[in-house]
């Protein structure tokens, strides 16, 4: 008997769209499961905001703490000029936090572990970044790559790795959501696959001693739902933080 | 040596770079809540900072876990 962790994580083809060369194009389960999170994010913004009571109910007190908690974000880190981009943030943040906790439940499939979504998404925001920057501030966007009060003798190097640090911002942007998702959930189906394995190679006292990893795997389970919740915000903040760059550039 | 045994060899060293992580991680916690015990009113607004730097901290140590399952599970 072997543990296969990696099994949730295929991609399955459901119907088939359309053709593109020699590539056929496939409605996935992904796909599928992207439908179903813009579902849920848009339901629970639609029910929220149709009653607008005085004393909100459940649904509309959901939506407003997650307004007013992406707002909060947004003024401290960009100021209020970011609030510009508090469509962008917000569906960031309300995609990756659903999709994460949709795919926490056992036999779903978790969007952001995999790098292509969370890259697209990463390069998203870092083109974002970068043509706004261009547009609003002009050449002098490219400021952010000088810092002030540098020793010109080391400054060619502080450049040089400015630069560097600026490309690389869509790579650990996007891989610290993939690898954080893909790692947790490894892990939940390792432990989980533990409690299996001794029973069976090991019988009754198997099934008693599988008892300890089941524990765990709760408690696995229950900081995989703070890390899903987590990550998101990440995501969010240093979307924030990014585009504080672009907005008020120079250090 | 066996190819699948190096493999599997080189997925263990590469997570001793999560435990660089660790330690900085441990160290950004550890003093915002040495800072937030001496100012609990300045606390909360640095709140953003501290997951900041906790994020730019982890993601060091998450691409040593990335380097060890890609070669646990990717076949080359």
């Amino acid at each position: 008997m072997s543990i296969d962790p990696i099994h949730q994580f295929n991609i399955e083809n459901l119907f088939k769209i359309g053709q593109f060369g020699d590539h056929a194009i496939y409605f996935t389960n992904s796909s599928a499961y992207m439908f179903l999170t813009v579902a849920i994010v848009s339901l629970l913004m639609i029910a929220g905001s149709a009653k607008r009571q005085l004393v909100p109910g459940r649904f509309q007190s959901m939506a407003e703490i997650s307004y007013e908690f992406v707002t909060s974000t947004i003024r401290s880190t960009a100021g209020a000029e970011g609030m510009k981009f508090f469509p962008l943030i917000f569906s960031l943040f309300m995609f990756i936090c659903v999709s994460n906790l949709v795919g926490i439940i056992p036999y779903t499939f978790t969007l952001s572990s995999h790098l292509i979504i969370t890259a697209a998404l990463a390069l998203l925001v870092f083109f974002t970044v970068l043509i706004y920057g261009v547009y609003k501030n002009g050449l002098k966007f490219f400021k952010l790559f000088v810092p002030s009060g540098v020793p010109i003798y080391i400054l060619p190097l502080v450049v040089f790795i400015e630069v560097f640090s600026f490309f690389l911002r869509p790579v650990s942007h996007s891989v610290r959501l993939f690898a954080n998702m893909l790692a947790g959930h490894i892990a939940l189906k390792v432990f989980a696959g533990f409690v299996a394995l001794l029973g069976v190679s090991l019988g009754a006292i198997g099934w008693i001693g599988g008892v300890a990893p089941l524990a765990l795997t709760v408690a696995i389970y229950a900081l995989e739902i703070l890390v899903a919740f987590l990550q998101a915000y990440v995501f969010a903040i240093l979307t924030c933080i990014y585009l504080n760059d672009a907005l008020h550039p120079g250090h | 040596m066996d190819p699948a045994a190096a493999k599997l060899i080189g997925a263990g060293i590469a997570c001793i770079g999560m435990g660089g992580a660790g330690v900085g991680v441990g160290v950004i916690f550890g003093n915002y809540l040495a800072a937030a015990v001496r100012n609990p009113s300045a606390a909360q607004g640095q709140f953003g900072n501290l997951i900041f730097g906790f994020a730019v901290t982890e993601a060091l140590g998450i691409f040593s876990l990335l380097i060890a399952l890609l070669l646990l599970f990717v076949s080359l």
